[in-house]
């Protein structure tokens, strides 16, 4: 326990940020100029963070694996972001964002950086806004809100089904500007592939040119990993094909504590597997179940197609077992539900793992709206359902699109078939209020690190996150280092830390080809996945978990043997790139596995089936499992669990109930 | 592995780097499925190159599902293929038939010139958008989201032309390889609100200068790139563009 000091501010809870930011250590102009920081990805965090180090006067670089800045995987957020705002004069409020935060996360997560979160949030919405975001608006010029789930308020801001691509525009057009402005030095199609300590700090980084194949040796006073989640370790997930956790695994090798690496977010609603060709899987907005109904038939088995069956012999499960929620349960309550009614034979579609999301009653209820304010005063049958129609086509258009794009089935007359999927990975570099590692002088922001979002996430938080942590928290939090540091000269990348850390990356690259085996990476990668989902998955338990992780250890020996890389290292090689990647991702998979084992009690998103109430629920033990696991790498592939315990001052912890 | 029963011949634009001539190489792909996106049909014939020991086909891709901008496939003549208002990644096999053969070459542009294979640098657009693509406000200058009320018109709008993800098959399909449409979306969305406008002037000026400075062609109003664009990026935004250009060269 001695080694995580999580930094909390002393003093009461609401007054902890306020009085950091007044009382922290600043850097003057001057010396900012010859501070130098490194941002890896630009996602929300990302570029949020190296525009706004920018503005302030550090000399800044970015780089990403993309071809631009533009292609970060944030672009693809659809449902919105959450602020307490509380313009709906709904009863919202600081506080409120914070206890929901806290209790969505089932109470694993800090109360201090949550509570910072929350009281940030409604910056971000300024910010974003002033830079030119064009967020949804009502008739009268203001902004509209939308509901997500785990909440009771309407604090979600949204740009159609387009929220993330709209934020990220706004944080790389303040990005770009910079690099325009020549603070910014941006580097696009790069892939950090190593971290550099000298005497305990972290002083750069080596970083592969994706073009030409060389690796290039980069310095920096201080290296910030924006690097997302790690959801790809399952293969399917709704990450982008290139979202990996190479950059934070690197870290982790060198120093940094993973933490939580098993707290992973299923999302319910995902457009459901519809063959082994499949690469990746398609997320359906949370916001849908603002006006969707889930569903299944009431009677196991039934073959019927969804429209014959009569609403009498339709079991609206969420609605029954969680009335004071209803379909805005919070995410793992929502998926876990799914799970439970497929795996009871109650599931539709032909693979029988599917549920209906249905928007018959939401277009019905607009379409009599729309006809009253229109004037029209005997709608036909046909009219209200047009008129409802063009209301769910308003909010939700490009959603129902791009569900007909991939099922071929039109979701205004056929109900959606959905399913959980993993989406979102709450888990990340172990950081503490200052949002640095257990590395010195290495951040770690968005969702590569583990702080805010305890056990499961609630919907339209990541995009609040990882703009807060670029755009309000870091700028402040890393004066506290970076003043200690004004008089470190830049270090010569031929200091021997950097030789060495580019010797080791180009060994691991010359390994792949040596190997020349007879299987391809994906081959490797589609198998860990299937271990991960069917036992690190929705539910986990002790003999699973054992298994898998003989089975992960055996994939990681077959791998070194046995994986084939065409081509050659000094070129534009995607397959060399995804080599890497899966084999951090091996690695990887074995610790959440053991983090899953270690944690005997359910929470959030890990269900331990061994521990649930008589109801089906998670079971929380908070007596033994108050804390962050922070997993130490000791080398050869063994860990040590470190505890950060969990104190809560502000909020009476509870079982969660959304009943 | 069996997927489906589709049965197509490929025809794909082979080009080992900037520096050599590339060709198209013909290769047949067999048991496909409908369900699977064109990408996916691409992954199949590239686990099968590995598996025979030949180079994979380099293409982009990353979100697949439309939204990153990043996939770019000619298809049969046309940037994302037959199907309107889709990326590449949400192409489906359904929309081609058992004994197809199909045409696959990467976006075409002076201004995009080839890495490899279907790979091609789209850079230029991001030094298009440093020369303007943004509004001027440092983080931590700004006003309550609700002291600037906006038009939902006008809102609405800026929120249409936004809605561009930059992957660049307004170009491919120009037959001048023109960058109005996307230029123009961008400054369409500052030009309808008020945040915007204060260095509007400035903003159409510069953006326009780099977008000449890059090679991309002029524009001929044949309004193909609208008609291919993925996100129905409008015609008007190049209106709108010239209009904003005009009455900034004539306040000189």
């Amino acid at each position: 326990m001695s080694k995580l000091d999580s930094k909390i501010p002393e003093g009461q809870l609401e007054q902890k940020w306020e009085k950091y930011k007044s009382s922290v250590a600043l850097v003057n102009p001057a010396n900012k100029r010859s501070l130098e920081v490194i941002v890896v990805g630009s996602g929300l965090a990302g570029a949020s963070a190296a525009a706004t180090l920018a503005e302030m006067g550090y000399k800044v670089k970015c780089l990403c694996f993309q071809d631009s800045a533009r292609r970060a995987h944030s672009i693809a957020a659809q449902g919105g972001i959450n602020a307490a705002k509380n313009y709906q004069n709904d009863g919202d409020s600081t506080y409120r964002l914070f206890y929901d935060t806290i209790k969505g996360g089932d109470y694993r997560a800090r109360e201090a950086n949550v509570y910072r979160l929350a009281s940030v949030s409604a910056n971000i919405i300024d910010q974003c806004v002033a830079s030119g975001v064009p967020l949804a608006r009502e008739y009268g010029g203001m902004l509209s809100n939308r509901s997500f789930g785990g909440t009771q308020v309407q604090r979600t801001f949204y740009a159609a089904g387009q929220t993330g691509q709209q934020l990220l525009l706004g944080a790389y057009s303040g990005l770009q500007r910079q690099v325009g402005l020549g603070t910014v030095t941006m580097l696009a199609r790069h892939e950090m592939l190593n971290v550099v300590n000298i005497d305990g700090k972290c002083r750069g980084i080596i970083a592969r040119d994706l073009i030409t194949g060389k690796l290039e040796r980069h310095f920096g006073h201080a290296v910030l990993l924006c690097t997302g989640g790690y959801g790809n370790v399952f293969y399917l997930s709704t990450n982008a094909m290139g979202s990996n956790v190479t950059a934070a695994w690197k870290a982790h090798k060198k120093g940094a504590f993973f933490g939580n690496p098993c707290f992973t977010q299923i999302h319910p609603t995902c457009i459901p597997v519809s063959g082994d060709h499949q690469s990746k899987l398609t997320l359906m907005s949370e916001s849908l179940r603002n006006d969707g109904r889930i569903w299944v038939p009431k009677k196991a088995g039934d073959t019927r197609k969804a429209n014959e069956i009569p609403e009498e012999e339709r079991d609206y499960y969420l609605e029954r077992r969680y009335p004071a929620f209803g379909n805005l349960v919070p995410r793992d309550v929502a998926s876990r539900a799914a799970k439970e009614r497929c795996d009871a034979g109650f599931g539709v579609g032909t693979s029988k793992m599917a549920v209906y999301l249905d928007f018959k009653s939401a277009i019905a209820r607009y379409g009599h709206t729309k006809a009253v304010t229109q004037g029209v005063h005997n709608p036909s049958v046909q009219q209200l359902k047009d008129f409802g129609k063009q209301v769910v086509e308003e909010k939700y258009g490009n959603l129902f699109e791009m569900y007909e794009q991939i099922t071929g089935e039109n979701p205004y007359e056929l109900p959606m078939r959905i399913y959980p999927a993993v989406h979102y990975t709450m888990g990340g570099l172990w950081v503490d209020y200052n949002l640095m590692t257990t590395v010195p002088g290495l951040y770690a922001l968005g969702e590569a690190n583990f702080s805010d979002h305890g056990a499961n996430r609630l919907g339209a938080s990541a995009l609040m996150q990882g703009l807060a942590d670029g755009y309000f928290v870091i700028p402040y939090t890393i004066g506290a280092y970076l003043s200690k540091e004004i008089s470190v000269k830049p270090i010569s990348t031929d200091h021997e830390a950097f030789v060495a850390a580019e010797t080791e990356s180009q060994a691991i690259i010359n390994k792949f080809f040596e190997i020349k085996g007879t299987k391809s990476v994906d081959h490797f990668h589609k198998k860990l996945g299937k271990i991960m989902w069917d036992k690190c998955g929705m539910a986990r338990n002790e003999k699973g978990l054992k298994e898998a992780i003989e089975e992960i250890k055996k994939i990681r020996e077959e791998f070194w043997k046995d994986v084939c890389v065409p081509g050659t290292a000094n070129e534009f090689n995607p397959e060399l790139e995804k080599a890497g990647r899966v084999a951090d991702f091996i690695e990887l998979g074995e610790l959440m596995c053991m983090d899953a084992l270690s944690r005997t009690e359910s929470c959030g998103g890990h269900f331990r089936e061994e521990s649930q109430t008589e109801e089906g629920e998670a079971l929380r033990k908070d007596d033994e499992f108050s804390f962050v696991s922070a997993w130490e790498n000791k080398g050869n592939h063994s860990y040590e669990l470190h505890k950060e315990e969990l104190k809560f001052e502000a909020i009476k912890i509870a079982q969660r109930s959304y009943k | 592995m069996s997927h489906g029963n589709m049965n197509l011949t490929l025809k794909v634009w082979r080009q080992k780097s900037d520096k050599v001539a590339g060709k198209l190489i013909t290769y047949p792909v067999q048991d496909i499925s409908p369900d699977m996106s064109f990408l996916e049909m691409f992954d199949v014939l590239n686990e099968q190159l590995i598996t025979k020991g030949e180079e994979p086909i380099a293409f982009d891709h990353d979100c697949r599902e439309g939204i990153c901008g990043m996939c770019s496939m000619f298809i049969n003549g046309q940037p994302h293929g037959p199907k309107k208002g889709v990326t590449t990644c949400q192409l489906h096999m359904r929309s081609f038939k058992n004994g197809d053969t199909i045409v696959v070459e990467p976006w075409r542009a002076a201004a995009f010139p080839v890495i490899k294979d279907l790979t091609v640098d789209r850079s230029a657009f991001d030094r298009i958008i440093s020369k303007g693509g943004f509004i001027s406000v440092n983080t931590g200058n700004a006003q309550d989201a609700n002291n600037l009320p906006i038009p939902k018109p006008d809102a609405d709008k800026a929120f249409e032309a936004a809605a561009c993800i930059g992957c660049g098959a307004c170009v491919a399909t120009c037959k001048n390889s023109s960058a109005m449409l996307f230029v123009s979306a961008k400054i369409s969305q500052f030009a309808l609100l008020p945040q915007g406008r204060v260095e509007a002037t400035a903003r159409v000026k510069n953006m326009v200068a780099q977008m000449d400075e890059e090679g991309f062609g002029n524009c001929t109003n044949t309004g193909a790139c609208e008609v291919e664009c993925p996100k129905g990026i409008s015609l008007e935004n190049i209106a709108r563009m010239n209009r904003e250009f005009y009455v900034a060269n004539m306040k000189e």
